[in-house]
């Protein structure tokens, strides 16, 4: 399997950090962690791009994930980080293979709305669960890895190694998968679904897997991100964190498996950097690169990169 | 059977208010296949003005039963301006792209705008609740309602009846219709394209701040309180059938009802249950009640 290079230099990137996470900063930990799990779902969501296809209810698989973490830890009280991982992501895959019979069958704005409307009744049940802390949430603690509890520091760097782990296998899948056949057949159903379908390819059944894929990843995003945050509450599900989720994708682009960790970094980066300079309107700052972005970089930042890459060849 | 009543009135009232709120987004999408999640922020303003308005009304000692006619008026003139400007300066460029790309802009611009209020009129809740305690109340069996439920009522209705007539009869509405269904022939035929656009668009919007209006003396005016509103919409036009007025009336009766039965004997039902209806409607008729069907194109 051949690899991309900007995809060796996002896992040195990665692995790079890991190495020297014990003299970081906590704060920057915790933000290239969590940028890490949005990364996740957000490379789930531009494979829907590379269909053209935009899920307004991404969060679902998200909090699906989150909330099968907490549960577990909180009801049946399974506390290794591994374990919580696989079976978060299990069961947001589960839930998407389930929803991708129906929704497969959408396309466009009416597949990102139906979405949105699956998004939006977990967010009904959640808020109506008292069990669960209705609108407050409950808090995630008491992790432990292969029997080991480790302490509050050192517990932030064990995290953040098994997200890069996490995002390394994930980047590997992906770049397989659009490598393959099926991968090949994204672009052809977004130009032209029918011919796609006159040459024997099915449609349906990609977007479905492909759904299925995005699920899982989600899921095991939003699982990393209850463990980081410690805390989980019905608003992950919501339909502004799935805006969140698109604005990354936007503002990465769909050029490369990287581009969605580098969307989900400076995401990161301005969300902390607005909201710690006006709490009240870090909204319009990303409101404003959304527009920015749209208007004079369509193909979102990974354009530059290729754009750079095509003057060195030059 | 007192009690069936009780439900059905809420239901309509809610459904009123749905149609209100939803029926701008609708008209929008109608028109210019633009779905419009700026919808949201245009309510907001539309509340915001009203609430400062009204207080600016009843602490002046104006004639009270005006107020009425000074709070719609103010959020419509308020709405149309700023639509106006939006669409003039912004929209008109982008309509070659892809509709999931020009929702994206107007999502954009919902989170800009959601903090301009927040730099207008800060973070604190504001009340106006005289309108509404003027019209005093009316008696059904032992219960007693606020006249201001038929003020709602009423006004979704002369909406409605308003909007067809507007359509169907007027010079103005007929040529809407042509570029509706085809752009191109319209501009052929000398229709200004470009100007019933941006007339609609700015209308649209008006009608979501004559929504946060109508519906500003029955709530406390907070920060945020468009985001809860637009899934809302989202969910009522989807239901109806994108950019049909009857399908969003009947969409909105149909979830104004089914809410008001959940509120009433199962409240743990009530947050989804309107969205659990448009999924239902979806699975069954996959672009909503009232829809065209649409070519494929090879």
């Amino acid at each position: 399997m051949k690899l991309d290079k900007s995809l060796i230099y996002m896992i040195g990137f990665l692995v790079g950090v890991l190495l020297v996470s014990p003299w970081l900063p906590q704060w920057i930990l915790f933000i290239i962690t969590l940028a890490g799990a949005n990364g996740l779902v957000v490379l789930g969501l531009m494979l829907f791009m590379r269909l053209g296809l935009v899920s307004f209810g991404q969060a679902l698989f998200f909090c699906a994930g989150a909330y099968t973490t907490g549960m577990l830890c909180l009801l049946l009280k399974v506390t290794d980080l591994f374990v919580l991982l696989i079976a978060s992501g299990f069961v947001a895959g589960f839930l998407a293979y389930l929803l991708g019979f129906l929704l497969a069958k959408y396309r466009a704005i009416f597949f990102g709305l139906l979405s949105l409307a699956f998004s939006m009744i977990l967010y009904g049940v959640l808020v109506k669960s008292e069990k669960l802390g209705s609108t407050d949430g409950f808090t995630v603690s008491g992790l432990t890895i292969l029997g080991w509890t480790p302490e509050t520091t050192q517990m932030k760097i064990v995290l953040y190694g098994m997200t890069v782990i996490a995002v390394i296998v994930a980047l590997l899948f992906v770049n397989m998968i659009l490598k393959s056949p099926r991968g090949l057949l994204l672009t052809a159903i977004r130009d032209n679904e029918i011919r796609a379908e006159y040459m024997g390819a099915s449609a349906k059944s990609t977007i479905h897997l492909i759904y299925i894929i995005a699920g899982v990843l989600s899921g095991v995003g939003g699982a990393i991100a209850a463990m980081v945050s410690g805390h989980i509450d019905p608003n992950m599900t919501f339909w502004t964190s799935s805006g969140e989720f698109v604005f990354i994708a936007i503002l990465g682009g769909i050029g490369s498996v990287s581009a969605p960790f580098v969307g989900a970094l400076i995401f990161g980066a301005i969300q902390t950097i607005a909201y710690g300079y006006s709490p009240n309107t870090w909204q319009m700052t990303i409101g404003i690169c959304l527009i920015v972005v749209i208007l004079l970089l369509p193909e979102g930042l990974w354009s530059l990169v290729e754009k750079m890459r095509k003057k060195s060849r030059v | 059977m007192s009690n069936l009543l009780i439900v059905l009135i809420d239901g309509i009232n809610y459904a009123a208010w749905l149609f209100i709120s939803a029926v701008g987004l609708t008209l929008i999408y109608g028109v210019m296949r633009v779905l419009n999640v700026a919808h949201a922020s245009f309510y907001s303003f539309g509340c915001y003005v009203a609430v400062t308005l009204a207080g600016y009304w009843f602490s002046h000692n104006y004639p009270p039963h005006l107020s009425f006619f000074a709070l719609f008026g103010a959020s419509f003139i308020a709405g149309f301006a700023i639509g106006w400007i939006l669409e003039r300066f912004l929209l008109r460029y982008q309509y070659a792209k892809d509709e999931v790309v020009i929702l994206l802009i107007t999502y954009a611009v919902f989170l800009i705008l959601d903090d301009v209020l927040k730099l207008i009129w800060g973070v604190d809740p504001y009340y106006a609740s005289d309108p509404y305690e003027l019209l005093g109340t009316f008696n059904i069996g032992d219960m007693t309602y606020p006249n201001y439920y038929l003020l709602m009522i009423g006004s979704a209705i002369v909406l409605s009846l308003g909007l067809t007539y507007m359509l169907k009869k007027t010079r103005f509405g007929k040529l809407l219709v042509s570029v509706i269904h085809d752009r191109e022939i319209s501009s052929a035929m000398g229709i200004n394209v470009g100007r019933f656009f941006s007339l609609t668009f700015s209308f649209g919007c008006a009608l979501a701040a004559i929504a946060g209006g109508i519906t500003t003396p029955t709530i406390s005016v907070v920060p945020g309180l468009g985001v809860d509103v637009i899934v809302l919409s989202f969910a009522v036009v989807v239901t109806g059938g994108l950019g049909s007025l009857p399908g969003t009336a009947l969409a909105a009766i149909i979830m104004g009802v089914v809410r008001s039965f959940c509120v009433h004997y199962v409240p743990q039902l009530e947050l989804f249950v309107i969205f659990s209806v448009m999924a239902l409607v979806l699975v069954f008729r996959p672009r909503g009640l009232f829809s065209l069907a649409e070519a494929r194109k090879i």
